[in-house]
This record gives C-alpha cells, structure tokens and sequence, in this order.
C-alpha cells in the first residue's frame, strides 16, 4: 500500500477538567485509517471512544481539552492547528459524524429536509432551492419512500429508523473522505439495525468513503469492519484485522468481550460476564489498566505500564502476556469467564 | 374559567359586610325609605339565588351592572378605559420581549464573560424594583428635571389643534414613559429567563450535530439554540399577563394615565363596587384571551405542539 | 419532554459526594454563594435595626411628632439625615418603623399563601382523578384574576382592611401558584416507587403524605416563598400608596410613598428614600431566594 493513510491520529489526549478531578478521557491513542476502509471501535462505555470521535472534529467542549502533543493529521493539515474557520469546512464537508440518538441529534422545530439542506448551504454556498433539491436526492439515496413529501416533516413524525437514515444523508451529502458513525444503530430495533448497516455499506461501496464505525456491539464489528481498535481505560488495546481479533484475540479484556457475547447455537447455562466494572476516568489504575479485572494478571501488570506489544503482522496488544505467554492460566481465584473453551470457532455470524 | 371567575366575583361581593346602600361614603345619611328604594333598584333585595342568575345572566351578555360612581353602565365606562391600558401593556409586552430576548441571547453567548455578569447583575437589580417606584423617579428625571416628556395623561392640552402628524407625536410622547417603565421591567425579567432558557437548551444534542455540520457557532446560538430557547419564554410572557396588568395599575396612577387601572382606584375611593368587580373580571377576560393567544404563539414556534 | 442525553459523554459520574445529608449539602452550597450571603447580610441588618431601634431610642419612637410646623419639609441635613415629610417626622425614623409593618405583613402574608398553597396543591395532587381537575381549574381561572385589581375589588368591598385583614387578604391572593406547584410535585410522587414500598408495608395514605411526599416539597416551596415576600412587599407598598393598604396609625414603606406623593416631585427625598429601602430589601430578598434556587438544585445532581 503505497497510499498514505487518509487519517493519521498520534498521541491523542483528551482531559476533562472537573471539580472531582481531571478525567483522562482519551490518554494516548494513536490510530490510522485509510482511504475506503472501516475502522472498527469497540470498547465499553467509559472507555473514550465517543471522546477519540468528538476530538477528531474538535467538538470537545469546556471542561474538556484536547492536550498539546496531540495531532491529528487529515488530507495533509493537522486539524488540531485549524483556526475556527478552517475547522469548519472540515466538519460536515470533509469529515461528517453520525450520532448515536436519532432523536435528539435533529433539531425538532426544523424540517428534515431544511437541516440537510443547510450543510449544501454552508459549505457550497447553495442556494435555498439547489440545497432543497440536493436533500431531497439525499433521502432518496438513503431509501426514503416518498422523498419529497418527507423533506416538509418535522424529526419527531419520522420512526426511529428514518431519522437514522436522515442522519446519514446529512452526514453524506457533501460526500465527504470520511464518515465517523458514533454507535449507529445502538438506539434502534435490530431489524432496523441490519437495514442501517447494509445501508451504510452499500453507501461505502458506492461513494468509496471510509468509515470509523463506533460501537459496543462485537456483532456490528463482524459486520462491516475490515480492521478494529479495541479500547479501553483510555487507551488501544488491541488492533488487528477482524478475522484475526475474532480467531486469535490476545489481549484478554477482547477475550472477555468476546466470550461474553451469546451465540447461537451453543448452549450456555450462565452468560458470561467480565467481572468488576470501568475505573473512573480521574483515577486509572497504576499499570495495567484492565489488571483489576483480568484474569491473568500478576505483579508485573500492577508495576508497569504495558506498551503496545507486535503480536503479528498488523496485530498490536497492549499485554505483558506478549512477552510472558507462559502466564496466561487463569488464577485460581478468577471468576469463571464462560466455559473455558478459548475463541477457537470464526464467527457464527450475528448473535 | 370565566365562569369560575365571575362566580367567584359574585361571592365576593355577597360575603361583604353591607352593600353599597347601608352608610357607604357617596350616599351618607341615606334614610331608609330611598335606601330600600335604590335597593330594589339594584336588584338586591332579591334572594340570593336569583341574584347569582341574574349576575351570570348578565355577565354572559356583557352587562356589569352599573357604576355607581359615573351612573352609567360598567361596560361602558371600561370600554373606553380599557383600550388604553391595552396600549399600555401591549406596547411594554412588545418591547419587553424583543429587548429581553435580545438581551438574554446576547448574554448566553457571551456567558461568563463580564459583559454577561454585568448584565446579568443589573437585570437582577431592576427586575426588583417596583413599578410605581421607578415611573416616579422616571418622572423625576424626564419630566422635571429635564423637560423631555409630558408629565401625565394621554394626550396633550393642544392635542386636538394639532396635525395629524403632530397629534401622533403627542400620542408617542405620552405614551413613552408609562410604557418605558413597564418595559424596562420586564426586559429585566425576561432577559434572566431567556438567557437560563438558552443555556439550558445549548447542552443538547442537535446543537453539537450543528457545530458537526460545521455550522458557524454564533449561527449554532442564534438559530438553533435560540428557537428551541424562545419557546419556554413566550409561555412566560403569556403567564406574565396578570402581574403585567397589577403592574399598569400603579403606572397609570403615576402617571395619570385614564386607563383601567386608574378607574380602579378611583372606584376604590367611591366604593363603586360594580366598577371595581368588573374590572378584576374584565382583567381575567383578558388573561385568557391573551393566554389563548400565546397558545397560538406557541404552536407557531414549536411544531411538535401542532400535532395535539 | 423526553429524556435528553447530553452531548458530552458523561465522565466520573459515579464519583460519590461524600457522606453528608443534603440538607448540609445545600446549606454549604448557599454558605458559598456570596451574593445570596450577602443578601441575608443586608435583610438581617434591617430586621436587627427594625426591631431593636425602637425599643432603644428615647421616647416612643415611632409615634413622635415634634414640632409640627417649623420641621415640615427639611431636605436631608446632619440633624435629619434623610430629611423630614410634611408632617415633620424623620424620615429615618419612618423608614425604621415602617419596617416593622412592610416585613412584618410581607413575611406572614406570605406563611399564609404557602399554608394554604400547599394544603390545598397536596390535597389535589394526592387524590388526583376529577377531583384533581377541578380543583386546578379553579386555581386557573383564579390565576388569570390579576392579582392586584382582585385586591383592589376585595379592598373596596371590606372597608376599610385592617393589617390582619391586609394580611389575610394577601396570603388569600397569593397560594395559587404555589399550589399548582405542590400538586405537580405531589402528583408525580405518589407514582414513585418509595410510595408504593410504604403502602406495601401498610402506610396510611396521611402518613404517606406527610412523612414521605412532603419533605420532597418543602424546597421548591421555601424558594417559591421567598420570592413571594419581595412580591408582597411591593405590592403592599403599592396599595398602601393607593391608599387601599396600611392606614393609620399604622406606618409601612408604602405609607411614606402615600404621604410623600402631594408635594413630589419638590420633596423628593420622602418618596426616593422610602424607595430605595424598597429596592434594597427586594434586591436582598432576591439573591437569597436565587441563592436557595440553585443550593437546592445543586443537591440533587449527581457529583459533576
């Protein structure tokens, strides 16, 4: 691949400074994606990956800050050094974000159609009429029966779904390099859910954007993405290919996740849990972040910090059970995660 | 509603002691024969359920019984007052809505700064000030000291030797510092609401998906924020009425301005009690109306309302 | 309103406060608030001076008429520092005495509205169904009465008003709002899981009411309160300058504003000072009553 990558983010630090404290949201990551891919977030809630999105745009507002040393680099400007103005024409332009609750995330005293119609209006100086026609070819392309007529109504006569696929339209009509959905299909039905995100790939294929695809749900991963980010605490913990997460997860939190989703077809007399819950963002472990709930852990993951280990060719885990394989047996004392037997099988496909 | 509050009129006058006739100050040393006379006049010697009939009878018809103080029909004499204080409150309700949302707006934008807390302080302070107060020392400063306005009443000495233009300017000149006084007022009120109103809608959802659109961030404040933001005010403006209305009474008494307000008190000092009760029934006629106007306003605004 | 979630990602809200009720809680929230300590600063200051000036100072201090003629109308001086009226009294003097009546009437007339308000917003809230709605719709069309033409009406009617009467007509004018406000609260209460785990264990509904929903609603209320004794305050003041308030003997702000009137603008100072003790108390009573607002709030917000 001789292309450079489409988006290049070094060192990202987001802090949040709060009356408890200050909340390392995003405490060091650094990720690429190239042209045409989807990149796959995955992690619990708390872990930063909404934050990692809202700062790629720089819509993180007080008390939160984007720290120096940070960088993001995108069709060859560092967007973290745009003035105001030049952020802009990055955002909805360039770079369009999908938000998670449909709902909320439209203006309810606005038609439809007039918020689409108002990102052709900032960034091509359309006209009203142009703008109008331009959403309303939008809701077509994102499978709106009776386009016309749905551009005149207001979010809160559309379904949920609709006002999902609405979003997109926003977020595609200036047929921007790069799409960040930021959890989808997390507030919809899960029929919904398959129609948005055979949508979304459709879209992908046609228009060749690439797409930063946010989500807990392991299921979507397997669905669209080519490579995943496994964060947690703040940090990557483990990027790999999809086949290769699915196959050989190394870090053990993405071995939790993985065991603890329900498949079909394999009977289980208790769901698997990770036990012990996020740390607050003011107050990340000493070491290893994921220490206090993983199985494995010894006195080492207390004591340091762990780098992002090579596991393989486009592997990286931030585990100590990279040089110490030897120490992956669980501890007597662990609680039981799932049967024991390891992630052997691919994918039987979505829960 | 009305209803209720005519019934309630109607109580009122009946659980007070006496009625016009037993040694009330307009009719002093009354001898029995002509009081029993001018009772039967007035229908009070009646029963009291014929009474209450007859009164809602008569209020459903726009018959307030006669005032006794000018001897003619209430209706008649608050027909012309009431237009007046009409002007008076809607001129202060227009401006104080377009300059206490301007004001609340431009603070929110700005929050924190020092122009918010020095605005937002002052707003305080006026908001607390009663109205009689600051039209008299608003009368002090324009009309006595610096002889910028007329000192009271509706229109001048000369009013009617004038042209028609000059005739208007002596309309506006009258009317300035009554309705400046209740505007300021409620500039003040509306300012603090409207800018914790648009603070709070700014940590929303679709504001942050307009800054994502990449939508300038004083466009962010003003169209979108600011939409949503003036929906809770109109409702404000609209349950303002009633103390709107308390507040013309005492800014026409300062400044002599021939509206509800001062019959009121002049009824007051008559104990012209039909004249006193309607107006009160009058004011609540004009509550709901102005809340069935501010309903229709806020449907305009907010279109999720339309759907009920 | 549906819920809404905030744009920023919640961040260390499950960071706890720290063991303390949330009545300390907001008492040191309000503690940190310097404009509404300021506020209860200033109303102390003119309760102290109210109250114990008279019962200091030689004489009947409040009911003294010196010398009647060659006294009338002094500007402010260094013997009367506020100047005199035309009926050659302090203006100081009546500014202190007439403090007594103006907070005095202001703060009952108010414990009366909140009486009331509240029995009878709790009373609808609680039983809800018709009774409920008829009970609010009286309170509307009783709202939509212009607070201060009712008063005016109710003034001519029972002449002349006493101060109870003054007293109980203002407290009677003024629990409407109040009381919507305690039938919103109660209502949603009575579906709150806390009450049903009461009822299971064989509560009463008057010990519900009372030990489970009231507390809930003693903040809203005390701030709603609050506000109303500036209210009061002013429209008393008002009144009694129209003549239909405070009569004599008795001497509130408003009295001074009714006296000051025939010779204003000339005499300025009866009317601006007696307005100016207005503002400032109304001011004081203001930034409490916002201070409050925001103490009770802050309590019942996660830690940020």
């Amino acid at each position: 691949m001789t292309q450079p990558p489409l988006l290049t983010v070094s060192d990202l630090r987001t802090y949040f400074y709060t009356s408890a404290g200050v909340a390392r949201a995003v405490d060091g990551v650094s990720f690429t994606i190239a042209a045409g891919e989807t990149l796959g977030i995955v992690g619990e809630s708390g872990c930063g990956k909404s934050v990692t999105a809202l700062s790629i745009l720089r819509l993180i507002q007080p008390p939160g800050r984007i720290e120096a040393g940070s960088s993001i680099l995108f069709e060859g400007q560092d967007l973290l050094k745009l003035d105001d103005a030049g952020i802009r024409r990055v955002r909805g332009n360039r770079i369009a974000m999908i938000f998670q609750e449909p709902m909320t995330a439209l203006n309810p005293v606005f038609t439809v159609g007039d918020q689409i119609a108002e990102v052709a209006r900032v960034h091509a100086s359309a006209s009203r009429r142009a703008a109008w026609d331009r959403a309303v070819e939008m809701l077509t392309l994102v499978g709106i029966p009776a386009p016309a007529q749905r551009a005149r109504e207001y979010p809160h006569q559309l379904s949920g779904g609709m006002r999902q696929r609405v979003l997109i339209a926003m977020a595609l009509i200036m047929n921007p390099a790069l799409v960040i959905a930021d959890e989808p299909t997390t507030a919809l039905d899960v029929t919904i859910q398959a129609q948005i995100l055979e949508l979304l790939g459709d879209l992908q294929q046609r228009l060749g954007t690439s797409i930063a695809m946010i989500t807990h749900d392991l299921g979507v991963i397997a669905e669209v993405a080519s490579r995943v980010l496994v964060m947690y605490g703040g940090e990557v913990v483990e990027e790999a290919r999809v086949e290769a997460l699915f196959e050989v997860p190394h870090h053990p939190y993405t071995e939790g996740l993985l065991h603890a989703m329900p498949r079909v077809g394999r009977r289980q007399e208790r769901l698997a849990v990770i036990p012990g819950t996020v740390p607050p963002p003011t107050a990340w472990p000493s070491g290893c972040r994921f220490r206090d709930r993983c199985p494995y852990a010894w006195e080492r993951c207390a004591r340091e910090h762990p780098p992002l280990y090579q596991i393989g060719p486009g592997h990286t885990s931030r585990c100590h059970l990279a040089e110490e394989p030897e120490r992956r047996v669980r501890r007597p004392d662990a609680v039981a995660v799932g049967k024991g037997d390891g992630p052997t099988q691919p994918m039987q496909g979505v829960a | 509603m009305i209803f209720i509050a005519a019934s309630l009129s109607f109580a009122l006058i009946h659980l007070a002691p006496g009625d016009p006739f037993s040694g009330s100050i307009t009719s002093p040393g009354l001898d029995p024969e002509t009081a029993r006379i001018r009772r039967s006049q007035y229908g009070l010697d009646r029963s009291l359920l014929q009474q209450y009939v007859t009164f809602i009878g008569n209020v459903v018809v726009g018959n307030l019984g006669q005032s006794i103080r000018h001897g003619r029909p209430v209706s008649e004499v608050l027909g012309i007052a009431l237009p007046r204080t009409l002007l008076l409150m809607g001129t202060a309700l227009i401006l104080s809505f377009a300059a206490g949302v301007a004001l609340g707006a431009w603070q929110a934008a700005r929050r924190g700064s020092r122009a918010d807390r020095v605005a937002g302080a002052t707003s305080l302070v006026v908001a607390s000030l009663p109205e009689f107060w600051l039209g008299l020392v608003l009368l002090l400063v324009f009309t006595y000291k610096l002889p910028l306005f007329p000192g009271g009443g509706i229109v001048g000495y000369m009013h009617d030797s004038l042209s028609p233009v000059g005739q208007l300017i002596d309309r506006v000149r009258h009317l300035a510092l009554p309705s400046l006084t209740l505007a300021v007022l409620g500039t003040a009120t509306i300012a603090r609401f409207q800018r914790a109103a648009l603070l709070d809608v700014l940590p929303h959802d679709f504001v942050r998906t307009a800054r994502a659109k990449g939508v300038a961030e004083r466009w962010v404040v003003y169209r979108h924020a600011l939409r949503n933001a003036l929906v809770p005010t109109i409702v404000l403006a609209g349950l303002s009425l009633p103390t709107l209305f308390g507040g013309a009474v005492f800014v026409e008494s300062v400044f002599s301005w021939p509206g509800m307000g001062l019959e009121a008190a002049a009824a007051f000092a008559a104990r012209d009690y039909p004249l006193v009760v309607g107006t009160a029934l009058l004011g609540a006629v004009i509550v709901v109306i102005g809340g069935m106007i501010t309903d229709v306003l806020h449907a305009a605004v907010d279109p999720r309302v339309r759907a009920r | 309103m549906t819920s809404v979630s905030l744009s920023q990602p919640q961040v260390a809200d499950d960071v706890g406060v720290g063991g303390s009720s949330p009545w300390e809680t907001a008492l040191r929230a309000l503690a940190r608030d310097r404009s509404a300590m300021l506020g209860l600063v200033v109303l102390g200051v003119i309760a102290v001076v109210a109250i114990v000036t008279p019962l200091i100072a030689p004489g009947d201090y409040c009911i003294a008429q010196p010398d009647i003629i060659r006294l009338k109308n002094i500007p402010p001086s260094a013997a009367h520092p506020l100047g005199t009226d035309k009926f050659s009294r302090d203006v100081l003097a009546r500014l202190i005495c007439g403090a007594r009546v103006s907070l005095a009437i202001a703060f009952l007339s108010v414990l009366v509205a909140a009486t009331v308000g509240t029995i009878y917003g709790a009373i609808a809230g609680y039983v809800g169904g018709i009774a409920d709605s008829v009970l609010m719709r009286a309170v509307d069309a009783l709202l939509a009465i212009p607070r201060v033409l009712l008063l005016i009406a109710v003034a001519t009617l029972w002449n002349p008003l006493g101060i109870t009467g003054l007293v109980l007509v203002l407290g009677l004018t003024g629990w409407f709002g109040v009381s919507r406000l305690v039938r919103t609260l109660v209502a949603s209460a009575r579906h709150d899981d806390f009450v049903a785990a009461a009822r299971a264990l064989g509560a009463g509904d008057v010990r519900i009411l009372v030990h489970h929903i009231l507390p809930r609603v003693v903040s809203p209320v005390l701030v709603a309160g609050t506000l109303g004794i500036g209210n009061v305050i002013v429209i008393e003041a008002g009144l009694t300058y129209l003549g239909m308030g405070v009569q004599p003997p008795h001497a509130s702000w408003g009295s001074m504003f009714y006296d000051g009137i025939e010779y204003f603008p000339s005499v300025w100072w009866v009317c601006v000072f007696a307005g100016a003790a207005l503002v400032v108390t109304v001011l004081a009573v203001n930034l409490v009553a916002d201070g409050l607002r925001e103490a009770l709030d802050a309590r019942q917000l996660p830690a940020r």
